[in-house]
């Protein structure tokens, strides 16, 4: 029995690390305790760069020593391809191949592997646009595989799917929305089968499930956000606990942060959860000032972060009071990503935006070229970012 | 090396032993734990059992590659999934320690079509990463191969080499090249390539016909469809077809007429033919004759809300407005009967005023499953019978 303690503690402390899902562990987009470089450039602070077998908008995830990524390839996207990659090397350690089950139709700019993957640190839940969901062990054997659409088979969406799974205990859960079906979606991790469904509005929905952990974990709830506000579910069962219906975005996704739900929604929404979990929250405040573009808000060192089109607002994240709001140039589709007292913000073209979080005016410390389209959310670990383009997946690593 | 580090370092090696500890074996003959695989449905009905199969048989050696290649065939399209994971598994392995694949068995396997597409292609990849000659081997045998996959690769050879003839000068086998490689294309990318020099040649091309699209509707509206309500709406059309008969529309009396279409890609444009209806139904049909029961697929693009009747049953609807429209957006398998078959399309137009929401318009192709047309085969029957018909 201490034996097995004994691992579990070091796995703990082993994986403390990782970026498991979409925006991270927590979907907070920010990676505490995490000093990637602020500078870089194509032979400056590249550990490796390695070519990608596939298209995809989906970011790397890290478990362990391990890069996880998806991609999709072929004349229809059709191919569905996980791989995996050493943190320290590059070196491919495996990929598997798989038929997509579903629709693979997406816009020129999508990929069919557009959802990020996720990760409970023991197994991968690979998500695609198609509805497959493809669950493998950390070595890539194949643990199960679900098609979706065989069961919603008009859930899908002609510009492409992009909504990213999130584990919680032992429920991975998917939010499929779109104008002719949508569902949300809870499976076992162990096996693939349906803890519980349930019907969603048929909305275009572009974003992604949460986790509001729980003070009983197991009582932890799942946010889904889309057109017409946001519901909490306890992620085992998918019973309801409450909903805000303002309609709310349906591309950025909310954060949680310090036990607030900070949602795109009139601009942005700051919401206080009742105590019990079970009643409607109260609003903190919101501002129509602080709406989103494609890249979801960030919570980071008591500010929140939002950007619509080029402009970055940092907010307090206590009250909404404007901080400061600074101009960037570029498309961006990426969501940024935190750490060491910086943002980094990546531009549809590959240049990166480093900006100082905490000061009292937003200041840009950096601009730093990939040479590359960027439209993923990258993920930091090891003291590095891992970002992928269509073509190439790179480690920025002092 | 400190001591927190050895401690990581026992830990991950500890867990990852943990995780990857193999299922207790049984010794199962492989014919039994694919018969396990393939039981595996859309419900995850079989999961777990199916995962241990596929544990046992990734630890097979690569002789056992062919059984599995050749169990894709009456595989459910999940269980080819956990075949295919089988099959790179086991593949992954014999490269890693060396060991032989059974390459003359691979290539045999390959090249009779009467094996599932995916797991020829499966052995075609498998076999190139250990032997790259296979590609100019077998590639330019594949240009009417019924892998699709197979197919595009063929024709994108002969695409590449006429256009370098074509550059040279040589007009003439690059011409006959062209021609060679259209036999072979069903991706419209690769289908324009080739149509454009060959028509800059003089030569005239039915590309309708190639890719065998449906050109000549009977069609009437609009009927209401005010915030989308009429979507649901079952209006007469769906009750019967009787092309003499009057309607009552959305604007007044309706009466059915034939529109054709000559646009290579089949678009028949309602809003450029007929009129920028908005929240509007149009209901389209044609006829097509089989000459024996068979399966095929009818491939739709459109970016408007739509429903498809065959014989008068409901085969997919799907009520999505502008999200774009590409060839083969839809595909739809469909058993007809033989004879005359009532094709009856239901599309709808919403109200959404921006400029990217105003088409109005559809294609559909007949194909098989691999994507090569397939025709009425009486050339007129696309012209519906001037009789009424239950759809």
């Amino acid at each position: 029995m201490l034996a097995l303690v004994l691992v579990a503690l070091l796995v703990t402390e082993l994986t403390a690390a990782d970026w498991r899902q979409f925006r991270g562990n927590l979907s907070s987009s920010v990676a505490a305790g995490e000093k990637p470089p602020v500078t870089w450039g194509e032979t400056e602070n590249i550990a490796w760069k390695i070519p990608l077998a596939g298209r995809g908008l989906s970011g790397p995830i890290v478990v362990t020593d391990r890069v996880y990524l998806t991609s999709s390839d072929g004349f229809n996207q059709d191919r569905l391809l996980v791989e995996c990659f050493d943190v320290k090397t590059g070196v491919r350690r495996w990929r598997r191949s798989f038929q997509a089950t579903g629709r693979t139709q997406c816009h020129s700019k999508m990929a069919n592997a557009t959802p990020t993957p996720a990760s409970d640190g023991k197994r991968i839940f690979a998500f695609y646009s198609s509805n497959d969901l493809v669950c493998l062990d950390l070595d890539g054997n194949l643990l199960w595989y679900r098609g979706l659409t065989h069961d919603y088979p008009n859930a899908s969406n002609s510009l492409g799917m992009a909504s990213s799974p999130v584990v919680i205990g032992d429920t991975v859960i998917v939010q499929v929305e779109s104008q002719s079906d949508s569902f949300a979606m809870g499976l076992d991790v162990r096996d693939g089968t349906t803890r519980w469904h349930r019907k969603q509005h048929r909305f275009d929905n572009w974003s992604s499930p949460i986790e509001l952990p729980g003070k009983d974990p197991a009582k932890s709830l799942v946010l889904l956000q889309n057109m017409v506000g946001l519901t909490a579910l306890e992620a085992r069962t998918g019973t309801e606990a409450w909903h805000y219906d303002e309609p709310s975005s349906r591309t950025p996704s909310s954060v949680v942060a310090d036990g607030i739900v900070f949602i795109p929604s009139n601009g942005l929404t700051a919401l206080r959860p009742a105590a019990d979990g079970k009643q409607a929250p109260e609003i903190a405040w919101k501002d129509n000032r602080f709406g989103s573009g494609t890249p979801s808000p960030l919570v980071y060192r008591g500010r929140v972060f939002t950007m619509s089109g080029p402009i970055v607002k940092c907010s307090d994240a206590a009250n909404g009071k404007l901080i400061w709001q600074l101009r960037l140039k570029g498309a961006f589709t990426s969501s940024p990503v935190a750490a060491n007292g910086h943002l980094y913000y990546f531009s549809e073209t590959g240049l990166t935006y480093v900006v100082d979080a905490s000061g009292p005016k937003g200041k840009i410390v950096s601009e730093n070229p990939l040479g590359a389209t960027i439209l993923c959310t990258p993920a930091i670990a090891d003291n590095s970012i891992f970002v992928r383009s269509h073509g190439h997946l790179w480690k920025i690593s002092r | 090396m400190t001591g927190n580090n050895l401690a990581l370092r026992l830990a991950a090696s500890l867990s990852i032993l943990l995780l990857t500890a193999p299922p207790s074996l049984t010794a199962a003959e492989p014919d039994e734990l694919i018969s396990t695989i393939k039981s595996v449905d859309k419900k995850a009905r079989g999961n777990p059992a199916a995962a241990r199969a596929v544990a046992e048989l990734s630890a097979a050696e690569p002789a056992v590659l062919l059984t599995v290649l050749t169990a894709f065939g009456d595989a459910n399209p999940l269980a080819a999934n956990y075949l295919r994971s089988v099959t790179e598994t086991i593949v992954d392995r014999a490269i890693a320690g060396k060991k032989k694949l059974p390459r003359k068995l691979l290539e045999a396997f390959i090249v009779d079509r009467k094996h599932d597409p995916q797991a020829r292609r499966l052995a075609f990849e498998i076999l190139a990463r250990v032997d790259a000659s296979i590609v100019d081997r077998l590639i330019p045998g594949m240009l009417t191969d019924p892998s699709p996959l197979f197919r595009r690769d063929a024709v994108a050879r002969l695409i590449e080499l006429a256009e370098r003839l074509n550059k040279e000068g040589q007009a003439d086998l690059a011409g006959t090249l062209y021609k060679r490689a259209l036999r072979g294309a069903t991706d419209d990318d690769q289908v324009k390539a080739i149509a454009k020099p060959l028509r800059k040649m003089g030569e005239k091309l039915d590309l309708p016909r190639h890719f065998g699209f449906l050109t000549q509707w009977h069609i009437v509206g609009p009927f209401d469809n005010t915030l989308n309500k009429g979507f649901n709406v079952a209006y007469p059309p769906e009750k019967k077809i009787d092309l003499k008969e009057k309607l009552t529309g959305k604007l007044g009396p309706a009466s059915w007429k034939l529109y054709k279409t000559s646009n290579d890609f089949g678009i028949l444009d309602i809003a450029k033919q007929i009129s920028p209806y908005k929240g509007a139904v149009m209901y389209c049909t044609t006829v097509f004759e089989a000459q024996a029961p068979r399966s095929i697929q009818f491939r739709l693009g459109t970016p408007n809300a739509w429903k498809l009747w065959v014989n008068g049953r409901q085969v997919f609807a799907n009520e999505e407005y502008h999200r774009g429209m590409k060839l083969d957006q839809y595909s739809v398998p469909v058993t007809l009967r033989a004879g005359s078959n009532t094709i009856l399309l239901k599309i709808c137009q919403n109200e959404q005023e921006e400029d990217w929401a105003q088409r109005y318009q559809f294609q559909v192709r007949t194909c098989n499953v691999s994507g090569i047309a397939v025709h009425s085969s009486d050339n007129s029957a696309s012209l519906p019978r001037l009789k009424e018909t239950q759809p």
